[in-house]
């Protein structure tokens, strides 16, 4: 495989990590969404390992397969459950209609596009030119916690957004020491269950997962 | 060698003529077969043209010249964008005439008079069946445009002769930009040719059909001009994202001898991209009307995706 087969086969996983976080910003139904994550996890892991090879750092051979467990396999698992015991499999509601959040994606986009252009005239890395899609990603998990107003979703608004940024790692510099990564990858899966007991609570509180219903937290009077 | 180019010209003016009506039939065939029901035959859609050219016209009293002349027109207007389209050989005079902006223009030509038709008469369902089209045109056009002016980003022209040469030429990449154009064009296609997500070519039913409820009122060589254009346009599509997408196995400039297998390699596409309009047809439900922005909406969000990873990506 040489450089150039490379550059093009990081770059179209690019292109489908990108698609992915947009089909996750329009995408209505949870499961659906679960399942766009973990399509997400996986073009991840392919491109660390592809930047891997590229590049020879062994380590982000251990990372793919980090990601392969944990983002594909075990965090969608979770969440799979989760939603199975709350019983929440309905339309996911959303604060700003589809076609107007779909426009406000393409202008952060452009927005990444721009604000990481001089990083790649300066960078002399194969997987320069991916630095503004995973910049677009964070973005994109970031504007999907925001229009979204359930809080299953939210969490993997959080989760694309942490997506994002180990891709930007790896296109950046060819990814973080190990013992960071490592850290992360723990970090998630904490957060991961953490998120899940806060969900039960909360559902044992409101009866629901919709955080407008978190706007009253204080006592009447 | 110097009515070479006119040739090519003639003969795939005929192929148009004769094949859209096979591949009609063949969709029809297949969609039939996989709900396991009896299929009417390959050629049945030319049965059914010969039948409505034997029939009387039927028209209203108030009908006008744009009512008599709409099916002409749209007959004409898809006949010349059969020229441009490149089908067996790059080797086309009309495709330096006129590049991809026009070929989406004369599209818009055949929609604004079918859609003036529909009103022409005054019954309710040609005026609803008119505004749901132009609705869903006015999503599809600027969508249709984009994904077209991506694939011209990565050929530097809008002459289709030009982009299929230029893709064609290109060693086999991964490119993202064409990919997301391509499944683009896939959507926008469905929702101008009226297949099922968007448009119900089969029915009636008043609730639901677009296309059929601007042509309702047309009758014996009037609506085969209309149905026959109908089928040439499917074809046309078809041919396009052939054109622009996999053109392998087209004729190079001035290789008369490689215009065989061109067309096998034409009919091998046709029906594999048969099967897989079988398969999306089968497998999705008419979506509501008010979902087709969303729709839409998806296909120019593809495009311009397309369009900003040639940028970024490529």
């Amino acid at each position: 495989m040489n450089t150039n087969l490379a550059a093009q086969i990081n770059s179209f996983l690019a292109a489908m990590i990108l698609l992915t976080a947009f089909g996750m910003l329009v995408q209505r139904r949870m499961y659906g969404l679960i399942h766009l994550f973990a399509w997400q996890g996986l073009f991840l892991s392919v491109s660390t390992a592809v930047v891997g090879f590229v590049a020879g750092a062994h380590h982000l051979y251990i990372s793919s397969i980090l990601t392969l467990s944990l983002k594909v396999i075990l965090l969608p698992y979770i969440l799979h459950v989760l939603i199975q015991r709350l019983k929440i499999h309905k339309e996911v509601e959303t604060i700003v209609n589809v076609p107007m959040t779909m426009l406000i994606g393409i202008a952060l986009v452009v927005f990444s596009y721009h604000l990481t252009a001089p990083v790649r005239e300066l960078s002399t890395l194969i997987t320069r030119s991916t630095l503004a899609v995973a910049l677009a990603t964070v973005m994109l998990g970031l504007l999907m916690m925001i229009t979204r107003k359930h809080a299953v979703t939210q969490i993997i608004g959080f989760l694309a957004m942490e997506n994002g940024l180990f891709f930007a790692a790896t296109s950046a510099t060819y990814g973080m020491p190990l013992v960071v990564e490592l850290g992360v990858a723990l970090d998630i899966l904490i957060a991961a269950f953490i998120f899940g007991i806060f969900f039960f609570q909360i559902h044992t509180t409101f009866d629901s997962l919709d955080i407008d219903q978190m706007a009253r937290l204080k006592e009447e009077d | 060698m110097m009515f070479y180019p006119f040739l090519i010209e003639v003969l795939q003016i005929l192929i148009i003529l004769a094949v859209a009506p096979v591949f009609a039939g063949w969709v029809k065939m297949l969609k039939c077969w996989s709900q396991g029901r009896t299929s009417p035959g390959l050629f049945q859609p030319y049965r059914d043209i010969v039948k409505l050219f034997s029939k009387d016209v039927v028209l209203a009293e108030n009908a006008s010249w744009i009512f008599r002349g709409t099916p002409y027109l749209v007959f004409g207007v898809v006949v010349l964008s059969g020229g441009i389209v490149p089908m067996l050989s790059v080797d086309l005079p009309l495709a330096a005439t006129a590049d991809v902006i026009a070929l989406v223009a004369l599209f818009a030509i055949a929609r604004f008079f079918t859609a003036l038709a529909g009103m022409d008469i005054g019954t309710a369902f040609g005026g609803m069946g008119s505004s749901r089209e132009m609705t869903i045109a006015s999503l599809a056009e600027p969508a249709m445009l984009m994904a077209i002016f991506t694939v011209s980003l990565a050929s530097k022209s809008t002459s289709l002769s030009q982009m299929v040469q230029v893709v064609y030429s290109g060693q086999a990449v991964l490119r993202p930009s064409l990919a997301f154009a391509l499944l683009a064009f896939i959507l926008i296609a469905l929702a101008e040719t009226g297949r099922i997500p968007v448009d119900n070519p089969a029915t009636h039913l008043e609730l639901t059909m677009i296309h059929e409820a601007m042509i309702l009122e047309y009758s014996g060589r009037h609506l085969a001009l209309i149905e026959w254009a109908g089928m040439m346009k499917l074809f046309l599509f078809v041919m396009l994202g052939i054109a622009v997408f996999s053109p392998w196995g087209i004729a190079a400039s001035g290789d008369l001898a490689a215009i065989p297998r061109a067309f096998l390699f034409m009919i091998l596409k046709l029906g594999a991209v048969g099967a897989g309009l079988v398969l999306i047809e089968t497998g999705l439900a008419k979506m509501r009307l008010f979902r087709l922005t969303e729709f839409l909406g998806s296909a120019f969000l593809l495009a311009t995706l397309g369009m900003l990873s040639y940028f970024i990506l490529e």
